[in-house]
């Protein structure tokens, strides 16, 4: 069958199967591989894109059904060269490690922060709890959202870091001096996030 | 990735094409909501329709309206639309409760009312909430419309009064003043289905007594209203020992069977302790409202 | 002991105030992910490309009567279908697992797991593949399943693996380590000795990406290319050279960005193997990538150790002596990735961060009609359930003798002036401060206040719980005259080339999924050469471009791989001061080096920076005798002896009373690495393993019902937290540097894992105490937690 969407604002055109996850459809038919998928039970969340401005689980929408509508991946993300701040603010406070639950995350992220500017810390662990992350824990996810929370225009670069290379920012500033185990002190040795 | 076996699609345009469509391809066809049940059964092969039918474009049936003491949603409604409402939250607590512990939040934007009660899995948590609110379900087909009670709509796990070829269109709850509801689930883990779940209705009378009451138990093995419940609640004033009475009521009509997510005590002690907590609430919440 | 000053400034590049080497940066690899641009393996995508599935056993036991692939070579879209018969014919039907065992590829003539590989089909594409496995037809004749180890030596026990000659029973191995006698005699005077079974149950590492393979065999040049989802690519490319006779400079193994491992993707799968077998039989590239179900099924499961331990002490808190026996349950086949000399992998360093009179171990390994396996889920060969094991007996040892479980542990610490510490099963230990990690996890804790809330709490009837944990890790084999694995010493190689302007590329052996090694160990060169990290490109993951090595698991990257790119960096460094010297016209004794820099002692303003010596070097500075016209380098290293990282770690939950659920609250993690490299990706390393513990202990299990059927073949069952079962993580750390490692590292990646679950069992079972809780076993799901203020162990199913 024939079915035309948009994804990332460009209309698409294609014949296929009426069986075709529109995950299939997206990684294999139109090539973009940056959508993964984990799991066969609509449980991981790795699949995540949005459909019309919202997250859905591309695993368990078919293709057919998101004919007509509009499709955000994360290729889509970025606008212009410009990383989203979402983007930046994974890259800042380490969102991600191995990168594979990363781009559903960052797409339900940008949906929650599109509706709700300023979310607090538990709004975010709820948007993002039908996403599994194997790698981080989430705290550093739920900081990437912060960060892009807190900084609505990003930090303007492209992939430039906004806090790195300057010794003593960040979370554990403090770290820039290793102390020595005989001298330590909880206030030196600590990461507690202030 | 698992993927289902072939089939061929075709989009409704109205309640009255899907029926068409229905009636054209005959009993291997199957409408598909959100998806979110039947997709994942396709792709285990469990399910094997030879032709889906398309009903998101069926905007007719994605509605919250108040129609003078009812509010009627469509059957199209997501998960999502039914948490965030505001009038429904007023209205009907157990909605809210329920939606906020349905599956997890990107399922919720897909996944709707109708798929869920027509699904009739027995972790399904509206099918609850429905028979606690004696919600009432507009189903049309080619003979017209029938408008059936909960208890007329449920045949049992995975299966209603809704024909092959008929498609519910909407749900109808009854508004009633002096009335709280509540519901709370127990999960493994959040998204998990239910280990087991209570919702409660409780309508007070003017002088603080029950009037009315209903309490239903999700995959515990009761598709039905607790029996008695009413009976033993009606009439008196809410306290603990009347609470721990509905409890071990609910404890003893339930029949839970032992799997992975716990052994049958333990779904029996949960019918009694939720019986008790969602009572406790839906009291609470029908007192302020008498207040309110 | 070593102390890292301020990261110093970097002259080299001109600027003042930017740091180089250590310390907090962004990491190189996150501009291509998060733009979707991570390439993955389900990502590649070959000229020709076939893809494939796996028909797999829906029985545990059975003996195959007979297949028919007729009307699936009927399918128009499917090109083969591969049995255990033609694999016969192909001498392929049987591999060598890593345990000096074999592992059926495609069952010839018994399955021995619920889950196993029957055919193979190879096709178009991936959907004609999955529709085409429907049409295979087999018959099985079942046998009766044995699931449960506790059965697997009982007399009438079905032989699993009777296809080995004269096997009549189900063991694998007997092994012992420690004194028997010594520790008996501890045991025989000690005042107070207490018991208890300890099962650690089977879980699975469920890296978010599954596995999977492309395999392309150029059938004209004879030369393999084997993409694959594998943390250990060099291994596997002798391996595979063993496996499938293919000369070994004829494959390439290609790991492309791994979404996740957790060693999950150190073992040589079924799967591999038959995209190879599909790729030569079609002479086209052939994808296999495995589902979500075949992967919780039947690739590398950990755990499932059923340990029965024995504590003696004191009656003031005084620990004597450790014994137990364990009772280790393998699965159909022997693949468990160890060294070879260690059949229960580490698990001999069960006695902890104590200094003990005696101890003892003895291990039965046994076969059971369950997915092979063993050694996966950041277990550190088994160090998991070592400390598991070590950390609830001492839990049950301070309630027995009523003692906080704290002070019980400062009581029995090993003292920093015992190191290096050589404990009663042969380790030894490099180095430690033990009670400075466990007082600076109490104080971030509030430790006190919280035993006072606590008790508050209890008279409210309200159950909250107390975990304490501390553990000693043991990572990064070798040395390689102890470890090999089938026979390869576990030694890694690093390649340093600084290119004519002073940029460099360091290639290693280890495979990255997701531990940021390509931030790590620019950073580590940084730290040496005084080259901006991200002036270094770090190249990894494919066995034509990197020097050989053992892989990444066990937490051996930055202990290992770390150290083989210290002192390629130092070489480098040493071979600079040479042509520094012609350079500058002096001799290279009289030189000083600080960060990036060569330069004349007494006179700082006469010197070379490295990408002035690089540019020397390739140009046309005469060069010393013997320096030849480059600044490369390339070394491996064997390490000298492990490393032992340590940590302590609180974990306060609430437990509803009424339902039996457990939350959370907070959980402190005070880890020690020795040199911390970038704070922020250890930071990262902890918080994923600490979620890994909830999950061991709160959710994740495998289970089987009595009919031989796995019940967690899917996310739906197989249950991994999520951000709402976790809370925000406090970390702290302590610095303890490793004194033999080049750069005092001691590895982080599995810490974490190692230590959380004990923490969280303490504290479930302290919370029941009220209830005369004193253990329980993993995981504590609301129905088991209920079982156990009943008075029962585990609930009946
Ligand atoms: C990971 C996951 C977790 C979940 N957890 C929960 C949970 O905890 N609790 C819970 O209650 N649910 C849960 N669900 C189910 C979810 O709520 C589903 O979305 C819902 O049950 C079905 O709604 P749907 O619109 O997706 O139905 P569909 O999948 O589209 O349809 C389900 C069935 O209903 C039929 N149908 C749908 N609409 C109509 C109609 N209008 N008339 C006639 N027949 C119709 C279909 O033909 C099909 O047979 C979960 C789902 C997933 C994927
Ligand atoms: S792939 Fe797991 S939810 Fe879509
Ligand atoms: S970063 Fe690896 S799964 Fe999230």
């Amino acid at each position: 069958m024939q079915i035309s969407m948009t994804v990332n604002g460009n209309d698409v055109t294609s014949e296929i199967e009426p069986r075709v996850l529109l995950v299939h459809y997206i990684r294999e038919v139109l090539g973009l591989t940056g959508t993964h998928w984990g799991c066969d039970t609509s449980n991981c969340g790795t699949c995540v894109v949005l459909m019309d401005g919202q997250p859905v689980k591309s695993c368990t929408v078919l293709a057919a059904m998101a004919a007509g509508h509009d499709i955000r991946t994360v290729e889509g993300l970025a606008t212009g060269g410009t990383l989203d701040p979402v983007q930046q603010g994974f890259m800042e406070e380490h969102g991600l490690q191995c990168g594979f639950c990363t781009p559903g995350m960052m797409l339900t992220a940008r949906a929650l922060l599109d509706k709700n500017p300023h979310p607090d810390d538990t709004e975010i662990r709820q948007a993002i709890s039908g996403q599994i992350c194997r790698c981080t824990g989430y705290a550093t996810i739920v900081r990437s959202v912060q960060w892009a929370a807190a900084h609505p225009a990003g930090h303007g670069l492209d992939d430039a870091p906004a806090t790195d290379y300057s010794a003593g920012t960040g979370l554990d500033g403090t770290d820039t001096a290793v102390p020595d185990v005989a001298t330590e002190t909880a206030e030196t040795g600590t990461e507690v996030k202030a | 990735m698992q993927i289902p076996a072939p089939f061929d699609y075709v989009r409704a345009t109205s309640v009255d094409n899907a029926l068409e469509l229905l009636a054209r391809y005959g009993p291997e066809s199957r409408v598909v909501a959100g998806g979110h049940s039947l997709l994942p059964m396709m792709k285990l092969r469990l399910s094997r329709p030879e032709w889906l039918i398309d009903i998101n474009d069926l905007y007719e049936l994605d509605f919250i309206l108040r129609d003078g003491n009812k509010l009627r949603v469509g059957a199209l409604t997501r998960h999502t639309t039914l948490l965030e409402s505001d009038e429904v939250a007023a209205l009907f607590p157990i909605v809210r409760d329920a939606e906020l512990v349905i599956a997890d939040p990107v399922v919720r934007n897909r996944g709707t009312i109708g798929g869920s009660l027509c699904q009739a899995d027995p972790a399904e948590d509206l099918s609850t909430v429905c028979d606690v609110l004696a919600a009432e379900a507009v189903i049309r087909g080619p003979r017209g419309e029938r408008i059936l009670s909960m208890s007329e709509f449920h045949r049992g796990p995975y299966e209603t009064a809704v024909g092959q070829d008929e498609l519910l269109c909407e749900l109808r709850f009854g508004i009633r003043p002096r009335t709280g509801s509540a519901y709370e689930k127990v999960e493994r883990r959040v998204g998990d289905w239910a280990v087991g779940a209570a919702g409660a209705a409780v309508t007070l009378a003017a002088d603080g007594t029950v009037d009315d009451a209903a309490v239903g138990l999700t995959a515990l093995g009761l598709d039905h209203l607790v029996a008695d419940a009413a009976a033993v609640l009606r009439g008196r004033r809410p306290d603990e020992e009347l609470f721990a009475q509905a409890g071990r009521l609910a404890a003893a009509a339930c029949d839970p069977v032992a799997d992975q997510r716990g052994p049958v005590d333990y779904k029996r002690h949960l019918a009694d302790e939720l019986t008790q907590r969602v009572l406790r609430r839906a009291c609470a919440r029908a007192a302020q409202m008498q207040e309110g | 002991m070593t102390v890292i000053h301020d990261r110093p400034s970097n002259p080299a590049a001109g600027d003042e105030d930017r740091p180089i080497g250590y310390g907090r940066i962004q990491r190189k690899e996150d501009p291509r992910f998060v733009r979707g641009q991570g390439h993955y393996l389900d990502d590649i995508v070959l000229p020709g490309m076939l893809h494939s599935a796996i028909l797999r056993a829906p029985v545990a036991h059975a003996r195959l009567v007979s297949i028919d692939t007729t009307n699936a070579l009927a399918h128009p879209k499917v090109v083969a279908v591969i049995t255990g018969k033609d694999l016969l014919g192909l001498k392929l039907a049987w591999a060598p697992t890593l345990s000096a065992d074999v592992q059926a590829v495609l069952v010839t003539d018994k399955v021995r797991f619920q889950g196993q590989e029957v055919a193979f089909v190879v096709a178009e594409d991936r959907y004609a593949a999955r529709d085409a496995l429907e049409l295979i037809d087999v018959e099985y004749d079942v046998l009766p399943p044995l699931v449960d180890a506790r059965k697997a030596l009982d007399p009438d026990a079905p032989v699993i693996r009777d296809e080995i000659e004269g096997r009549t029973d189900n063991r694998i191995f007997d092994w012992e380590i420690g004194d028997k006698a010594e520790t008996d005699a501890v045991f025989a005077s000690a005042d107070v000795v207490v018991s208890q079974e300890v099962v650690y149950p089977r879980v699975h590492p469920a890296p978010l990406e599954t596995c999977g393979a492309v395999a392309d065999f150029d059938a004209v040049n004879g030369k393999l290319t084997l993409y694959e989802t594998t943390q250990a690519p060099h291994a596997h490319r002798t391996l595979f050279a063993i496996v499938a006779g293919i000369p070994e400079h004829k494959i390439r193994i290609v790991s492309p960005d791994i979404g996740g491992g957790f060693g999950n993707k150190v073992g040589i799968y079924p799967g591999y193997i038959l995209a190879v077998v599909g790729s030569i039989v079609s002479g086209r590239p052939v994808k296999w990538v495995e589902d979500r179900s075949e992967n919780l099924m039947s690739t590398s499961f950990a755990r499932d150790y059923i340990m029965q331990g024995d504590i003696a002490a004191t009656k003031d808190g005084k620990i004597l002596a450790l014994r137990t026996h364990v009772l280790a349950d393998h699965g159909a086949f022997n693949a468990t990735a160890q060294p070879t000399k260690n059949p229960a992998g580490f698990f001999s360093i069960f006695t902890g961060s104590y200094d003990l009179k005696a101890a003892y171990c003895s291990v039965t390994g046994v076969y059971t009609n369950k997915a092979p396996g063993g050694v996966a889920y950041a277990c550190s060969f088994r160090v998991t359930e070592a400390v598991y094991l070590v950390e609830r007996m001492v839990d049950v040892l301070a309630r027995k003798l009523n003692m906080d479980p704290a002070e019980l542990r400062l009581k029995n610490f090993i003292k920093p002036e015992q190191f290096p510490y050589a404990n009663k099963t042969g380790w030894v230990y490099d180095s430690g401060n033990y009670e400075a990690a466990m007082r600076l996890s109490m104080q971030l804790a509030g430790y006190e206040d919280l035993r006072r809330e606590q008790a508050e709490k209890r008279e409210r009837g309200e159950l909250m719980g107390i975990g304490v944990a501390f553990f000693t890790e043991v990572v990064g084999a070798g040395p390689r005259k102890h470890f090999d694995i089938v026979g390869l010493g576990m030694a890694d190689g690093a390649e340093l080339r600084v290119h004519p302007t002073g940029k460099a590329v360091v290639r290693i052996s280890v495979q990255s999924q997701g531990q940021g090694h390509e931030t790590t160990f620019a950073q580590i060169v940084a730290e040496e050469l005084g080259i901006p990290p991200e002036d270094i490109e770090v190249v990894h993951g494919d066995t034509d471009q990197t020097p050989f090595g053992l892989g990444t698991y066990g937490s051996r990257s930055t202990p290992v791989s770390g150290g083989a790119v210290a002192l390629v960096a130092r070489k480098v460094r040493e071979k600079a001061k040479l042509i520094a010297g012609a350079m500058l016209e002096t001799r290279p004794e009289d030189l000083e080096w600080e960060k990036g820099r060569w330069f004349v002692k007494g006179d700082p303003s006469v010197g070379k920076t490295i990408a002035e010596i690089a540019m020397g070097a390739h140009g046309t500075v005469a060069l010393p005798e013997g320096v030849d016209g480059n600044l490369d380098a390339e070394v491996t290293y064997d390490p000298p002896n492990l490393t032992f990282p340590f940590g302590a770690y609180i974990c306060v939950v609430d437990v509803d009373p009424g339902t039996g659920q457990v939350k959370v609250r907070r959980f402190v993690a005070v880890d020690d690495c020795g040199t911390r490299i970038n704070p922020m990706i250890i930071e990262g390393q902890v918080h994923g393993g600490l979620t890994d513990g909830v999950g061991m202990a709160l959710m994740e299990i495998i289970e089987f019902d009595e009919a031989g059927n796995c019940l967690a073949g899917s996310f739906m069952d197989y249950l991994i937290p999520t951000a709402m079962e976790v809370p925000d993580w406090e970390t702290g750390f302590t610095v303890t540097p490793s004194p033999h490692h080049p750069i005092g590292a001691k590895g982080i990646g599995e810490s974490a894992t190692v230590g959380s679950p004990p923490a969280i069992v303490n504290a479930v079972v302290d919370a029941l105490a009220p209830f005369g809780v004193t253990h329980m076993d993993m995981p504590c799901t609301p129905a088991r937690v209920w079982a156990a203020m009943q008075g029962r162990a585990r609930p009946p199913i």
